[in-house]
């Protein structure tokens, strides 16, 4: 059998952790390979050595039947590697075209030559489906349209063999089934797709083979034809998975956080916040959906206190906290699962247990007049490390920056939970995790609900919200749209409303 | 376990960038035609042959030790402190003001004029800081206005109060009792410039340590400046955090300015701003940003500081040679990521070859069992 990559025996080890424990693996050309395993499994890792961005440990690399020495992307760029990143890489204020060109310019009597290159970016634009205007701004385009910019990228250096970093991850469902018609055309016109994803359903519609990594190792290939998204699930996970949430009838009880007419401006081209208001109850989980942008960052940051805000009250526990500092806020029993756990989150720089005291290490018996009571403090995180299944290599004192996503996350959930808050604020508290850890934190927050604490779960996943929530708030341009039970809607008619449309409108 | 590691390692990179500097400059002696090993000797030995030369040295070492502790304090912080200069001015000041102004017994007096350079040197750090936390000014841009602020301060209040008697230039000599010069201890070390600015370094190199390994306040200090979103959203001041940081900065470059005014020297001069705290970024650099490392780099500079002017008399080595000697050490010290990064590609080949090794070991085993 002919593949048009192959790797084998690929071995990487970071501090503490072996990322690829001796991985075989090989992509047939024309097909659309999934790379799937929870976070931290390896599979990131195995892809960016592949791209020429880690150098392996051990083991050999076959392009082709050619053994290829990848040692940086440049070399990856040649051999006709291309990948697309989690995390764009674009220059905000240029182009379409001249984002696309960098690094390679072509040029006509010393300067740069943007109009054939444009014209060229057109061509493979239609070629492909993609739709991409070359002259606009990137930051004037969707988060959507930036992605084809980056597919356009890697076409523009024929690139052969494309590799997606969690592609979907930051899409709309509207744009997920778009970008899975662009990789048809891609296969269509020749192409091969390394696919990494921790996404079942994504694999069922369009992977045609899916290699399945857990721990660093590989636990099989599969034909996606002659599977089913329970095993694969089971392969990734290592048991079964339920995709049935445990969710008992929601008894909720007296309101705890109240806001009216809240009222706070926008940021960077956001729209802010207008005249909003919207009630939680202790025993309740509020899922508060919408398209990115429409005013959920600015609402989270009202309440906890990172933003300023123009008018309105945001009653905590019969008080109104909107003048407290952030800390008084937190001592209400407010807590926060932050939706950018790098920045807000955590410190990376910190050690495990330096990062769970942070919002109490001021507190007996973490610190006694002034001074740090190390010894409680370790004992607390060996006890939220177990409690809360955090999986670092160094335990307590490995630095945060060395966890996995999954873990991260689990942190910081655990020292959230941990303060026993009345009211949870979860944004997008499974954002780029694996199957495992989302249904560990959904549990989590469905417990919570049940001991009586009042949850507002703001997402952008649809499915998420609609899983968890008691009731459900539509925001668009800032603006409560509507404010719906759970169990008597679904997703055509939240998805109508996350444009605009009040309810009623839609019959 | 893991924090020790860091330390060694910190530790061996410090190393590292001290015998490349070391290196270049045996290779520059070289290059002028004399002998490398000559002028390491009278470097040396100027800074260490006697009682004496080691009290000079560890004497030029203290405002040092100052200026490098204020500038890793900062930096903690995330914030950049190139105001030790004028702060180190604005603690003589007080000093010196202090010293000429009251006639009190010597350790009455002394604990007085250390406050007032503490609290001299806090304010012309925290202004900065406050300049950041309220209006966003960079603190580079603000510190260094401060130090030139120092300066013309310095230059009209001393010819205006503290004049001396004969020179427009300089203030009054301090007296005995206003000094940090001790009878017994220059004795001690045959009239060397000693004095007991090194005791206080000491005590406070180990404050600053406890300040940032043990406290809640060196907590939230390092927290906002690892991520300052983060600390913010946890509810810890970063604003206050700030400030404090700067002030805190301040105070250790106003104790080093005591110490090097009313210690090392006895008056002040004006025009100067003293290079001292310009090398506390540099000392800082080398001691990796940890108070005992600052202590070993400063101690370090100190004797080279101090050996230069033997080996020039000695050999005919330029002192400018010793000069050299520590840029190109700042040189590699501020370079360190990339001896780092070599430093582990180093480790990697290493374990690759054990692993070659183990594995060829392990099939010859296997070979020989089948045979």
């Amino acid at each position: 059998m002919d593949y048009v990559v192959e790797m084998r025996n690929i071995r990487k080890s970071f501090p503490g952790i072996i990322a690829c424990d001796n991985i075989d693996f090989q992509v047939k050309k024309g097909e659309i390979h999934a790379l799937l395993g929870e976070n931290g499994a390896g599979k990131s890792t195995l892809m960016n050595i592949l791209f020429g961005l880690y150098q392996p440990d051990a083991g050999s690399i076959y392009l082709r039947g050619k053994k290829v020495n990848i040692v940086n992307p440049n070399v990856a760029n040649e051999l006709g590697i291309g990948m697309v990143h989690q995390h764009f890489k674009l220059v905000h204020n240029f182009t379409v075209t001249e984002n696309i060109i960098l690094g390679l310019e072509p040029t006509r009597a010393l300067m740069i030559d943007t109009r054939s290159a444009s014209a060229q970016i057109k061509e493979l634009s239609q070629k492909y489906g993609l739709n991409v205007d070359p002259d606009a701004k990137i930051s004037d385009v969707s988060v959507g349209m930036q992605q084809r910019v980056e597919i356009l990228k890697m076409l523009y250096r024929d690139a052969e063999i494309l590799i997606f970093d969690e592609p979907t991850a930051v899409l709309t469902p509207q744009e997920v089934r778009e970008l899975m018609k662009i990789m048809r055309n891609l296969i269509d016109e020749g192409k091969t797709i390394i696919l990494i994803t921790h996404k079942l359903r994504e694999i069922m519609a369009i992977a045609d083979r899916s290699t399945v990594i857990r721990w660093g190792k590989v636990v099989g290939t599969v034909n996606v034809a002659d599977t089913t998204e329970e095993k694969l699930a089971e392969m990734m996970v290592g048991r079964k998975v339920l995709f049935e949430l445990n969710k008992k009838e929601a008894h909720p009880k007296e309101e705890i956080l109240r806001i009216e007419k809240l009222s706070v401006a926008g940021s960077g081209g956001a729209k802010g916040l207008k005249n909003f208001s919207l009630g939680v109850r202790c025993g309740e989980i509020v899922g508060l959906a919408g398209v990115d942008g429409n005013g959920q960052a600015e609402l989270v940051g009202a309440i906890i206190g990172l933003r300023k805000i123009l008018s309105g009250k945001i009653i905590l526990h019969d008080r109104d906290v909107s003048t407290l500092s952030i800390r008084e806020r937190i001592s209400t029993g407010m807590a926060h699962i932050p939706e950018d756990r790098h920045k807000h989150g955590l410190i990376l720089d910190y050690s495990v247990q330096e990062n769970l005291v942070l919002k109490n290490y001021y507190l007996e018996p973490f610190s006694h007049k002034g001074l740090l009571n190390w010894d409680y403090i370790y004992d607390h995180a060996e006890r939220v490390i177990k409690d809360f299944d955090v999986r670092a290599g160094e335990g307590a004192e490995a630095s945060a920056r060395s966890l996995s996503g999954g873990n991260q996350q689990k942190a910081i959930v655990g020292r959230e939970f941990d303060g026993n808050p009345d009211l949870l604020i979860a944004v997008q508290p499974t954002r780029g995790l694996d199957v495992g850890a989302i249904e560990y934190i959904h549990k989590r927050l469905l417990e919570q609900r049940d001991q009586g604490k009042a949850v507002l779960l703001v997402s952008l996943e649809l499915d998420e919200i609609l899983d968890l929530s008691d009731r459900i708030a539509v925001i668009f341009n800032g603006e409560l749209v509507g404010l719906v039970n759970a169990a008597e809607t679904d997703e055509n008619e939240i998805g109508l409303m996350m444009a605009g449309g009040k309810r009623g409108a839609t019959a | 376990m893991k924090k020790k590691l860091i330390v060694k390692k910190n530790f061996l990179m410090s190393l590292f960038a001290v015998i490349l500097g070391l290196i270049a400059g045996a290779i520059l002696m070289f290059v002028t035609g004399s002998n490398p090993i000559e002028g390491f000797y009278y470097l040396f030995r100027g800074g260490l042959m006697n009682i004496e030369r080691i009290g000079n040295s560890l004497a030029t070492a203290t405002p040092l030790i100052f200026a490098g502790l204020s500038v890793a304090f900062a930096f903690k912080t995330g914030l950049f402190n190139i105001g030790g200069a004028g702060q180190m001015l604005i603690g003589g000041l007080c000093a010196t003001a202090v010293g000429l102004t009251f006639d009190w017994p010597k350790p009455i007096l002394l604990t007085v004029i250390i406050i007032a350079a503490m609290i001299g040197g806090a304010l012309w750090g925290a202004l900065p800081g406050l300049l950041k936390a309220r209006f966003n000014v960079h603190e580079v841009v603000a510190t260094i206005m401060m130090n030139w602020i120092a300066y013309w301060t310095v230059f009209y209040l001393v010819p205006l109060y503290l004049k001396g008697p004969f020179l427009e230039t300089e203030s009054q000599r301090i007296p005995m009792a206003a000094s940090l010069k001790v009878s017994w201890l220059t004795s001690l070390f045959s009239g060397s410039y000693i004095n007991l600015g090194i005791f206080l370094a000491i005590i406070f190199v180990a404050i600053t340590a406890f300040i940032l390994e043990r406290t809640t306040l060196g907590y939230e200090l390092k927290a906002v400046g690892y991520n300052r979103d983060a600390a913010e959203a946890a509810g810890i001041g970063v604003n206050r955090n700030i400030v404090l940081s700067m002030a805190v900065a301040g105070a250790l470059a106003g104790l080093g300015g005591a110490t090097f005014y009313v210690g090392f020297a006895s008056n002040m001069q004006i025009g100067v701003l003293p290079s001292q705290g310009f090398d506390g970024i540099a000392v800082a650099l080398l001691g990796a940003n940890s108070p005992w490392g600052v202590f070993a780099a400063a101690l370090f500079f100190g004797l080279l500081h101090t050996g230069k002017g033997f080996m020039n008399a000695m050999t005919a080595i330029p002192p400018e040679i010793a000069d050299t000697i520590i840029a190109t050490i700042i040189y590699f010290a501020a370079t360190s990521v990339l001896i780092e990064r070599n430093w582990d590609k180093l480790n990697k080949f290493r374990l690759a070859l054990r692993l070659r090794k183990s594995k060829q070991e392990s099939l010859e085993d296997d070979s020989g069992g089948e045979q």
